[in-house]
């Protein structure tokens, strides 16, 4: 595993408030990694000082092994950026913007066209080259800042909430880009949007008032549920009371819950272990007829929540 | 410094003055009020004389209303929009952006000064001016426009609204000119120590210019406004960088 992006005891304050204080976490090729969040958690911000443009209050960057302080101009070189909103020269066309980037980027003659032509085709706006970015639809917006990070091939890509605002077509249209970039590069996606963590990334990390809450697998992240691995279950011929006495009295049950109308019963299990075979055993082993039974994923907002207020758990 | 970096970056900039009617705007306007200022203000025929010193002598008047019109958006616009954000991430200095911009502008107001060229056919047909005069004037009148065009550009910095850089511009340019005008002289010079007024009076752009435009070319004058382009560049740099991100 080769690190690209090594962060360490990175801050930064705006006068009292701290925006971000003391992240720290590494990326290496290969990795997505979902960075996550509420508004104003510090996300931007800490990618606004990987990519160089704001200075931190203290600790280090490095991309590529070079140092953003002491090198930036080598650490813009090797990373691919896409700034919150987009931002883009509004009166320029995609096609003139693209060749701006390409020169400045170091590209030139052929591989300069090469270059602009495969960004265009592989952010799908090819069918907008030449029309003024001002009057393009935000998705076409978005895809034109997309091409403009991916266009000199860069081996670290930093993209700031690259599906926000977008429909679900160009959401999935994004998400196919990049999981095809994913191989070869380090990239790293800030979103709140949580289906992104499992249609993107392979890492997770959570930040809340400017710290790491959370670094893992979303798998690890989704086990943080309390309904990671608690099951549903509903039985067709017995008494509802008789049988929720059951599941309770099983030794691999922590708790019971009904729900609403008839739809039966969620059980959760001692220590999130995987219960559902041994449950659907005990239940046919009292000759009982299940009507459904399936197990649940963790809820992703909800161990958002748990994890970036504090107080989530004692409110609910 | 990447030279390459500095000449894109102007490219792009110039082009963009002409991706909005603003470009031809200006130059219409400018080429306006250069030919009603040197007709009628500057009586270039009543003179009698074959020179275009009616011309270049109104030009600091004309800059200080002007020139804050095509520096105002370098910076204020990149702020406004965000796409500062892009610029100051890719692999290029903030002297380098802040380079390739300035010369932009100033390739910019070149060419609408090179615009007037009926008039030097003119004054050409008319009788036999000293072109080697028009020429150094021309020179004397550019250098001038860039003074103006830095002090512009690091206004520009300063803030993310194009009509408050425009405003501060105008207002700092006059300060610049007026400082060599009799009323602020004469004003410094009932009280202030005779060093202080001088030293007014040599910051200013008329001083500089008034010799210039009468085609003399001294060092003094040429030193004078590359190094006030050169600290209004620096500021302008040290405010991108420390403005950036707010």
């Amino acid at each position: 595993m080769t690190l690209r992006i090594e962060i360490d005891d990175l801050a930064k304050h705006f006068g009292a408030i701290k925006a971000v204080d003391g992240v720290s976490f590494s990326v290496s090729k290969g990795e997505v990694l979902g960075f996550l969040g509420p508004n104003g958690a510090g996300k931007s911000t800490t990618m606004k000082m990987i990519t160089g443009f704001l200075a931190p209050t203290r600790g280090t960057v490095r991309v590529c092994g070079y140092d953003v302080l002491t090198d930036p101009i080598s650490v813009k070189a090797h990373l691919g950026y896409l700034p919150e909103g987009a931002p883009a020269y509004a009166d320029m066309t995609p096609d003139s913007f693209l060749h701006f980037i390409a020169e400045i980027r170091g590209l030139k003659g052929a591989d300069k066209k090469r270059a602009v032509g495969l960004a265009a085709e592989r952010a799908r706006i090819t069918n907008v080259m030449f029309q003024p970015i001002e009057t393009l639809s935000k998705g076409y917006k978005r895809r034109v800042g997309l091409a403009q990070a991916i266009l000199h091939n860069p081996p670290v890509l930093i993209l700031d909430e690259p599906t926000d605002g977008l429909d679900p077509n160009q959401k999935h249209e994004v998400r196919t880009l990049i999981n095809e970039m994913a191989e070869d590069k380090a990239i790293i996606i800030s979103t709140h949007i949580l289906e992104e963590v499992h249609a993107l990334c392979n890492r997770n990390v959570v930040i809340a008032n400017g710290k790491i809450k959370f670094d893992g697998t979303p798998q690890e992240l989704e086990s943080k549920s309390r309904y990671f691995n608690a099951v549903c279950v509903n039985v067709a011929n017995i008494e509802q009371q008789a049988f929720e006495n059951f599941l309770s009295s099983l030794e691999f049950v922590a708790n019971v819950e009904k729900l609403s109308g008839d739809a039966g019963f969620r059980v959760y299990p001692q220590q999130g272990r995987q219960i559902t075979a041994e449950l659907s055993e005990k239940i046919r082993g009292n000759g009982w007829d299940i009507d459904a039974l399936h197990a649940e994923n963790g809820r992703l907002d909800e161990v958002f929540r748990s994890i970036t207020l504090p107080n989530a758990e004692s409110s609910k | 410094m990447n030279m390459q970096n500095i000449w894109f970056i102007m490219k792009r900039e110039f082009n963009g003055y002409f991706a909005t009617p603003v470009a031809y705007v200006f130059i219409i306007i400018f080429l306006l009020l250069t030919g009603f200022s040197t007709f009628y203000v500057g009586n270039f025929f009543e003179r009698g004389e074959a020179d275009l010193y009616p011309f270049f002598s109104l030009h600091p008047w004309l800059y200080i209303l002007l020139i804050p019109a095509i520096s105002m958006r370098l910076w204020a616009e990149e702020r406004k929009s965000g796409s500062i954000e892009l610029l100051m991430t890719l692999p290029v200095s903030v002297f380098e952006a802040v380079l390739g911009k300035f010369l932009a502008a100033w390739a910019f107001t070149g060419l609408a000064l090179l615009l007037n060229f009926p008039l030097w056919i003119t004054v050409n047909y008319l009788g036999n001016p000293d072109n080697g005069v028009i020429f150094a004037s021309f020179l004397g009148s550019l250098l001038m426009a860039g003074g103006f065009l830095a002090i512009g550009s690091c206004i520009s910095a300063i803030t993310k609204n194009q009509v408050i850089a425009f405003v501060i511009s105008l207002v700092i340019s006059l300060i610049f000119v007026l400082a060599g005008f009799g009323i602020v002289i004469d004003f410094f010079a009932g009280w202030a120590p005779q060093t202080l007024v001088d030293v007014i009076s040599s910051f200013s752009f008329l001083t500089h210019f008034d010799a210039i435009s009468k085609g003399v070319i001294d060092l003094r004058d040429m030193l004078y406004f590359i190094s006030l382009i050169a600290i209004w560049l620096f500021a302008n740099a040290l405010i991108v960088n420390a403005r950036k991100a707010d």
